[in-house]
């Protein structure tokens, strides 16, 4: 590996910053100029939601599973196991529903987008998309980034739905609670605090994904080895900016409504 | 099976041509990493034109015609196409001037996500005001010049190099371009292939007129333009009757270190005594 020094690294971490920045700002702006391209942005939605679909349904499903056996054991030392179903609703909705859904998501689509537009950029597509009078931001980047944030809204209302379903299995075969008294507990904790912040994170989330991935993608060098590399780099790059945004936007939010 | 020949329709040259040059350079100075790629160079490429650009690898060649395509942006110097300054336009504003301009990709860089008839019909599908039978239309006679009307539904995967090539040509022609850019065309081909391209190129400049920058490692093929014209009536290139030369329009310019060592004509070029390009062209 080579070395660079410091100087180096810190002038290289600010032109990447800035050029992410200018990306993620002209990928919102080209939303309002002429051309739009709904039909890239449908196709990218099929492809985005609906093929994400099965990971997130049993990501969701296993999260909440999970979460439940592991809290049940806790609980229970405390002669509180009622309040299972709580929870598990309050940890799915307000957190781990949309985080995970935002890595599993980052984890398939945000190497996908890295790898297609940086193999795009390397045999000189995007060049000819320029020449041929279209800009790669509105025709490639922008539905993009519109189709993540939409579906990933989405999806992570599935996997939050799926995850106390999965809950909700555990406690009534596992732990032989009373189905009723789970969803009764896990639909009263929820206050509009918990949805409204369990809401907001699949926002914020799938920009992060799309953005970076095409960040990584458009800015490949290097042939396969660098379509490679920018691919790693947007899973990684991705996944880390996903977790930061979360716990900001959690302190955020939580100071917002008052939390203590 | 060979398609049959399109009908041959003459452009009549714009305004802008009419006045003079289409392409000028002027000082045009351009670095990657500090390295220089092309150091104050100046030429002229007037309307109607083919020139053909040579130099070693990693001369700059295939950079002049991203710069003319405003796809790069020069350290210094300035660049006129069609009368424009595209050195001082936004990105927006070289959406229009690239509606003129054609290219051709050094490795034709063509959708490989698209059909054949996608990629050709590309730039029309793009500017959306255009009836899908028209579309059809000219992807067909676009396809048909280049013979490769067969191929409509295939995928660029699907296909040899040298039909990618001609598809690649097609995309660029089928808005009748003012201005043509090679990168390349016949590189890595065989020569039967080679001279199939060469022959449209040929095609392209004494039936449609059109002026074209020409970038490529092969001087036999610049030869073959600079002694050949394309007889209509055959639908075929011929070579030259002895003494004709003069009437191709045809340009060389030939790059070393970033520098133009020489801008003339084939006639000029054979005669000159530089010994870089002696040994160049031996």
């Amino acid at each position: 590996m080579e070395l660079i020094s410091p100087t180096e690294f810190a002038k290289e971490t600010v032109q990447t910053l800035e050029d992410y920045s200018i990306l993620a700002g002209q990928s919102v702006a080209s939303l309002f100029r002429y051309p739009r391209y709904f039909a890239d942005m449908l196709q990218q939605a099929d492809l985005i939601g609906v093929g994400s679909l099965p990971i997130v349904v049993l990501t969701g499903f296993f999260t909440g599973a999970v979460l439940a056996l592991n809290s049940s054991t806790t609980l229970q030392r405390f002669g509180s196991l009622s309040l299972l179903g709580q929870l598990v609703s309050v940890g799915m909705v307000r957190e781990l529903g949309p985080v995970l859904t935002g890595l599993m998501v980052a984890g398939r689509n945000s190497s996908g987008m890295a790898s297609e537009i940086g193999s795009m950029v390397v045999t000189e597509q995007i060049d000819a998309m320029r020449a041929l009078g279209t800009d790669p931001m509105k025709k490639l980047i922008t539905p993009r980034v519109v189709s993540t944030v939409f579906m990933l809204f989405f999806l992570s209302i599935i996997s939050d739905l799926l995850g106390l379903l999965g809950g909700g299995a555990v406690a009534r075969f596992l732990l032989g609670m009373d189905s009723h008294q789970y969803w009764s507990t896990a639909w009263q904790a929820l206050a509009f605090q918990d949805v409204f912040m369990g809401l907001v994170k699949p926002l914020l989330f799938g920009f992060i994904i799309s953005t970076v991935g095409c960040y990584y993608g458009i800015s490949a060098r290097g042939g396969t080895q660098g379509v490679g590399r920018a691919t790693t780099q947007a899973v990684v790059a991705s996944s880390v900016f996903i977790l930061l945004v979360d716990f900001f936007a959690t302190k955020f939010l939580m100071a917002i409504f008052g939390y203590r | 099976m060979t398609a049959p020949p399109a009908e041959i329709v003459e452009r009549v040259p714009s305004e802008q041509e009419a006045a003079g040059n289409v392409i000028v350079f002027e000082n045009v100075s351009i670095a990657f990493e500090d390295k220089p790629a092309l150091d104050g160079i100046s030429f002229r490429l007037p309307k109607g034109e083919c020139k053909a650009i040579f130099g070693v690898a990693g001369s700059g060649k295939s950079t002049i015609l991203k710069l003319a395509l405003g796809l790069l942006k020069p350290d210094d110097g300035h660049i006129y196409v069609l009368g424009e300054d595209v050195t001082q336009m936004s990105e927006d504003a070289l959406f229009e001037i690239r509606r003129k301009v054609g290219i051709v990709f050094q490795e034709s860089a063509l959708f490989d996500s698209l059909t054949v008839r996608e990629n050709v019909a590309f730039r029309l599908l793009e500017e959306g005001d255009i009836p899908d039978a028209e579309v059809e239309r000219r992807v067909r006679e676009a396809l048909s010049f280049v013979e490769l009307e067969h191929t409509l539904d295939k995928f660029p995967s699907e296909l040899s190099g040298g039909m990618r090539r001609r598809v690649a040509i097609a995309r660029a022609i089928i808005t009748e371009p003012e201005v043509l850019l090679y990168d390349s065309p016949t590189g890595g081909l065989d020569p039967v292939t080679s001279t199939t391209i060469i022959q449209l190129i040929v095609k392209q400049r004494d039936v449609y007129k059109t002026s074209s920058l020409l970038v490529t490692h092969r001087l036999q093929d610049a030869f073959i333009m600079a002694t050949h014209y394309f007889d209509r009536t055959a639908n075929e290139m011929r070579p030259l009757p002895p003494g004709s030369r003069a009437e191709i329009p045809m340009g060389f310019l030939i790059l070393r270190d970033g520098k133009v060592i020489f801008d003339g004509s084939a006639h000029e070029l054979a005669q000159s005594k530089d010994e870089y390009i002696r040994e160049y062209i031996s």
